[in-house]
């Protein structure tokens, strides 16, 4: 063999040793991040699954005209105005006498949802004729109950250190004798707006105020960001000064925290311009600050690796350069445009921080209409029920993340759906 | 556009290795050290289509072409050769002013297309295109349909007023590029996907589908097989009957083959202009003769 065959022979051994190594390295890296995804997944979603559950208790009312001070005949707003909670307090009464004192009393009222007499309220205006008749309801179960009826509250510990005591464990099994103690799908996480009481929060609220915000910062950010970029790749004078600095600036604008345009819109938008607080229009706008240098940046790079050959066609065919722009380069682009959005759109979806300047960390129960409604979103809606010291929200946060997660999940699957379209295009 | 920028230092550097070839060569053989001091051979002729006086080019502060005179002839081909960086495409990309789209790129002299000024004030890029049309070196067909990529010009310049007028252009340039009858059946299918000598037709039956009165050619074949190259030349001697064409080429043979006239750049100067028989037998200039025989390029 000659020498210098030998030489490379000798080193072959560490050579195919270093790439295995290098392998493994990759490997493992890939399996820890997938065993951290893994467990991050399954600890919400064990977590979660139980809050798209509710627990419902059934209950005989006597609509009594007399209790109630109103009868068939009643103005609308007299109905309206009336005292039910009188009726579901005698119902409960009448199921549970042995209540005593004040404590073991509230207790009993406490059973279900402070909602109930909107139940009952609704039931009767929509029909008063139901008035001096006994109907049976299902109430939303108070979220102690609802906690206790998972599992989540043992038994077997001491009075003093449980949330559900005796009594009241004594009525609760009375309840599931009887067959009126049910869980049902929890339609009210997805119906309501946000409230203090765990059984009657929902996200709809803050699906509705993230859906309106996002409207408003991608109509904003995705225009101004693609011509931003088709203007900068494509019309600006090379090599100027000018053109350099707002280069350099886009790319700083990137990396500022995100707090800081919160601090930005506070004080331009919200001091200058006047744009009231807490809506998703002044959320959209903040945002769209935040966003504008990803798509920027990603749109950019996009239109750079449009193949130059193409665009030569189109000018030595006679194509002014906007018609090049519009016909080509900005076709071919568009896969790579829309993944530049989409990650600023879902970096924005889950953005805070930002939204704690501008006042839409608020508690909103209303579920807004439009664009200038006060508003929440679901990451600041998270943060608050995280917040809450009910054990009933701890269950909400998480299921709350796997509709952000679920969210996140759709927007992801329009975006591949719309570049497989512009692919298409071969 | 960005590639152009790109390539320009190269190009600067190409020259420059050239200009070292050059003086490696002086060492050795006296012939080369030969002074370009102007054109020789007839650079001008009487009614031209296009013509450039005292053509300059320069790149920021880069010359890369100096004082060049040239008509080029009606309904002829013309045969641009010589070595790399020597000046012959850019000078191809002044007669329709594709080198506007490189900012720091400057063209001065007189330029004539039917003696009408080609960088006057009134003269429109956008029209100077259409009437001087550009095939690339490497062919480079729109991702779109076959029928898209011919369409294209046409409905750009709204030379078609509906579909069946649209149709008829696109058959006849399909039918002029000799493509029409491999490709019929698929009009709607992706231009990408034709072979690579199809594709180069298909950009010129796009090139002729707008009707220019002269066709740019930048090193149409060399990205071809030898099979290719033929059916495309067969294609530029039909096409001369309608069109004026100037091509740039690095095979002498095709350009002995296909062209008239044969014009041999060297160093961003013209050396020598002639009918290409001329040229190719019995070449006035030193450097020419060298070119030709094979001693550098």
């Amino acid at each position: 063999m000659k020498e210098t065959t030998q030489i490379i022979k000798a080193g072959l051994k560490k050579r195919y040793a270093r790439e295995k190594r290098f392998r493994f390295f990759g490997l493992m890296s890939i399996i820890i991040s997938f065993i951290f995804l893994i467990v991050l997944l399954v600890t919400i979603f064990s977590k979660g699954w139980p809050a798209f559950q509710q627990t419902y208790i059934k209950l005989d009312i006597e609509l009594d005209e007399a209790t109630l001070g109103i009868n068939k005949f009643s103005e609308e707003d007299v109905l309206f105005s009336a005292s039910y909670q009188k009726v579901i307090k005698n119902s409960l009464k009448q199921m549970f006498p042995k209540a005593k004192g004040r404590k073991q009393k509230r207790a009993r009222n406490n059973l279900v949802s402070k909602s109930a007499q909107y139940a009952v309220r609704d039931k009767v205006l929509a029909d008063p004729r139901l008035l001096g008749t006994k109907q049976s309801f299902w109430f939303l179960a108070k979220d102690d109950i609802d906690v206790f009826m998972k599992g989540n509250i043992d038994r077997s510990l001491p009075e003093s250190d449980r949330r559900i005591k005796d009594y009241q464990l004594i009525w609760i099994d009375k309840l599931i004798a009887e067959g009126r103690l049910e869980r049902r799908f929890n339609t009210v996480l997805f119906t309501a707006g946000d409230s203090r009481e765990p059984e009657q929060a929902g996200v709809k609220g803050a699906i509705m105020g993230s859906i309106f915000t996002m409207l408003v910062t991608l109509s904003l950010s995705f225009p101004i960001a693609v011509a931003a970029a088709a203007y900068l790749e494509e019309f600006a004078p090379q090599n100027n000064r000018w053109v350099d600095f707002i280069e350099i600036n886009i790319n700083n604008l990137a990396a500022v925290p995100s707090i800081v345009f919160g601090l930005l819109g506070l004080a331009v938008y919200i001091g200058f311009f006047g744009i009231p607080r807490s809506t998703p229009l002044i959320g959209g706008l903040v945002l769209t600050l935040m966003t504008l240098p990803t798509i920027i940046i990603a749109s950019r790079a996009a239109i750079k690796s449009v193949p130059p050959s193409i665009k030569q066609a189109a000018v030595g065919l006679g194509a002014s350069r906007m018609q090049t722009l519009f016909h080509h380069t900005l076709p071919l682009a568009m896969p790579g445009i829309l993944t530049g959005t989409i990650i600023g759109m879902a970096q924005a979806l889950g953005e805070t921080a930002p939204l704690l300047m501008i006042g839409m960390v608020a508690f909103v129960a209303e579920v807004p209409g439009g664009i200038m409604d006060p508003a929440t979103v679901m990451p600041v809606q998270i943060y608050l029920w995280s917040d809450s010291p009910e054990r009933a929200f701890s269950e909400r946060t998480s299921a709350a993340i796997m509709i952000l997660l679920g969210f996140l999940v759709m927007m992801n699957i329009i975006a591949i759906m719309l570049r497989k379209k512009f692919e298409h295009r071969w | 556009m960005t590639d152009i920028i790109e390539t320009l230092p190269s190009m600067a550097k190409g020259s420059s290795e050239s200009a070292e070839v050059i003086s490696q060569a002086d060492n050795t053989r006296q012939e080369f050290d030969v002074e370009i001091s102007g054109t020789v051979g007839k650079p001008l002729i009487k009614n031209p289509k296009m013509s450039s006086r005292n053509c300059d080019v320069f790149y920021g502060e880069k010359q890369a072409i100096f004082n060049i005179n040239l008509d080029i002839g009606e309904n002829e081909i013309i045969a641009m050769i010589g070595p790399s960086g020597c000046g012959k495409s850019t000078y191809l990309r002044v007669l329709n002013r594709m080198n506007d789209t490189i900012p720091i790129c400057r063209v001065t002299g007189e330029h004539t297309l039917d003696g009408e000024d080609i960088y006057g004030k009134d003269q429109d890029p956008v029209l100077l295109r259409a009437r001087v049309g550009m095939v690339f070196q490497k062919p480079n067909p729109f991702p779109k349909s076959i029928y898209d990529n011919v369409a294209y010009g046409a409905r750009l310049h709204g030379l078609a007023s509906n579909r069946s007028e649209l149709d008829d252009v696109v058959e006849a340039s399909l039918i002029k590029a000799g493509l029409f009858k491999e490709v019929k059946d698929d009009l709607l299918k992706p231009g990408t996907g034709l072979s690579g000598g199809q594709q180069q037709r298909l950009c010129i039956a796009r090139a002729i589908a707008v009707d220019p009165e002269v066709i740019l050619m930048d090193e149409p074949t060399s990205a071809l097989d030898p099979i290719a190259t033929a059916i495309i030349e067969e294609l530029m001697d039909e096409l001369k009957e309608k069109y004026t064409i100037a091509v740039v080429t690095h095979s002498m043979q095709q350009a002995a083959r296909v062209s008239q006239r044969t014009a041999y750049f060297h160093m961003g100067k013209l050396v020598e202009v002639n009918d290409t028989d001329k040229v190719f037998t019995n070449p006035e200039h030193q450097l020419t003769e060298n070119y030709i025989t094979g001693r550098f390029g």
